[in-house]
């Protein structure tokens, strides 16, 4: 099986090095062409705007929508969410943003804030230990990253995560499904875990790092 | 940024996880997302929609960009914070500002203000020329200059969560850039070919900390997101830095200076994304106007910013 990473900007490779890892060959996405040849995509987290931008000067947006209309598989992470949302709200830049569309939710851009309140959070998943096994909670990390706030009746929710108190624009704990930036699995950060595995490839690592700790 | 490169947080307690509780994956996180994009410096609001229309994935705050820096003299400084104010109001992208080497408390003001990343930037002038920010010591994420491998790992002792190379800034001349990029490209590949007794020397002369040494040489990479700076003007230019492996570019001068800033912005935004593609590129490059003016590096007069701090 092969497939595609939308490779305009953004957290591309990380992606492609965790497909690597469950055995499945990842392809950049560039131009709309190359979306011919794969058979389930992923839109990876970055910058929306950007990414926004990357794909209207090189018109991906008809062949993007025309791929989630067929009904083949399409992941979006952070940004990625935000391009599958049917609507997006708050903080869209002066003159709007394109969306692909087809997951029908309302996504609010940037959530919870800047950078300052981005943060980390263990999410409980009983939906996905039932069906599958592994640890009961996810290591959630939101950059910068957008809220869930209303979700359509086909649409299931496999996790949420409370909203901070002094969050201005909703009170109610939003709805967030896994998307987000970085994955983890055990109880090492994900980024880690991605780049050790990769490590086994060609050398295991052959020393614990002294430790500096605070 | 070459197939499988992955970028890696600091796991196993390798890194000292700050007191202020921002763990180092989250400053490490944003950088991630800004791979393969392009950070343009600006010096106002409208300049900064400018860039986010163009498709900047973040803007660089500042009160004069590196050629006007250069052409005028004096003391650079952190921006006035009500501009970087009306800046972050402007776009929705994440808006980075400058802080002096050393200057802790313009870091705190801009920590304060809640912009989304500082850099501690050598183009400004040193607040002290001995030590850098312990940047552990701050919730928010800093990107560093460096010039070599060792330089780069010391900052990430420091708490650096992102590295640029630093060329030479406000110059329009790539060159001090490839030579940057070269040699921690260069330095990583003998790295990674080296026996592992020979680290701890290797270490000692680069005068980095061991542990992240080997933690490069493992990943094959460093170990936070890398951007290339200082002298990028063209589409080409950008495109270079990418080629030689870097994560993502920074523009200072080279749009605000040049004679169609909206077009090449654009521009070197298309030609991050496709790098390795030379008939896009040259797509892009047509008709762009006229590039900054360049400053001819041989010149001895001209001041090398890069060799302010080590």
């Amino acid at each position: 099986m092969v497939v595609g990473v939308l490779a305009l900007q953004g957290s591309f490779n990380e992606h492609i090095a965790a497909l690597k890892r469950v055995g499945v060959k990842g392809v950049e996405i560039r131009k709309p062409d190359q979306l011919q040849s794969v058979k389930a995509l992923i839109i990876p987290g970055g910058e929306s705007t950007t990414m926004a931008k990357l794909a209207e000067y090189h018109n991906l947006f008809p062949a993007l929508r025309d791929f989630v209309k067929m009904g083949k598989p399409v992941w979006g992470t952070c940004a990625g969410l935000i391009f599958l949302a049917d609507k997006a709200i708050g903080e869209a830049k002066i003159g709007g943003q394109e969306l692909i569309g087809g997951l029908n939710c309302t996504v609010h851009r940037n959530f919870f804030g800047s950078q300052i309140q981005s943060f980390v959070a263990e999410l409980s998943i009983p939906e996905i230990v039932a069906k599958e096994g592994g640890p009961p909670s996810f290591h959630g990390v939101f950059i910068r990253a957008p809220g869930i706030l209303e979700v359509g009746p086909e649409v299931e929710v496999l996790a949420e995560v409370p909203a901070p108190s002094d969050q201005t624009t909703k009170s109610d704990p939003a709805d967030e499904s896994v998307e987000m930036v970085n994955e983890t699995s055990q109880e090492a950060s994900s980024s880690t875990s991605l780049s050790s595995e990769d490590l086994k490839l060609s050398e295991p690592p052959k020393y614990e790092l002294p430790v500096f700790q605070q | 940024m070459a197939g499988s490169g992955v970028v890696t947080v600091y796991g196993n307690g390798a890194i000292t996880e700050t007191t202020k509780q921002s763990p180092f994956s989250v400053k490490v996180g944003l950088a991630q997302m800004l791979r393969g994009g392009v950070i343009m410096d600006v010096v106002n609001a409208e300049q900064a929609r400018i860039a986010e229309e163009a498709g900047a994935c973040a803007v660089m705050a500042l009160e004069r960009v590196p050629a006007d820096i250069r052409a005028q003299g004096g003391v650079a400084r952190m921006s006035d914070p009500q501009l970087i104010k009306e800046i972050k109001q402007a776009v929705t992208i994440p808006v980075m500002a400058k802080a002096r080497i050393g200057h802790f408390v313009e870091a705190q003001i801009l920590e304060a203000i809640g912009i989304d990343y500082v850099d501690e930037s050598e183009v400004l002038t040193l607040a002290d020329d001995e030590n850098h920010i312990n940047k552990h010591n701050f919730r928010i994420p800093f990107v560093c200059g460096c010039r070599n491998l060792g330089e780069a790992l010391r900052r990430i002792r420091e708490g650096a969560a992102m590295i640029r190379t630093k060329g030479e800034a406000g110059t329009g001349n790539i060159i001090e850039a490839v030579r940057h990029v070269r040699s921690v490209m260069g330095d990583i590949r003998v790295l990674r070919n080296m026996d592992d007794d020979e680290v701890f020397t290797f270490a000692k002369k680069i005068q980095a900390p061991y542990d992240l040494v080997m933690q490069t040489k493992q990943l094959g990479r460093l170990p936070v997101v890398h951007f290339a700076a200082g002298g990028v003007a063209t589409p080409a230019d950008a495109a270079l830095m990418m080629q030689l492996g870097c994560d993502g570019v920074f523009v200072g001068s080279g749009v605000f200076k040049s004679g169609d800033p909206a077009r090449r912005a654009r521009a070197i935004v298309q030609a991050v994304t496709h790098y390795s593609d030379p008939q896009v590129l040259a797509d892009i490059s047509c008709g762009l106007g006229e590039a900054m003016v360049g400053i001819n590096l041989n010149d001895d007069k001209v001041e090398r910013y890069a060799n302010r701090s080590e």
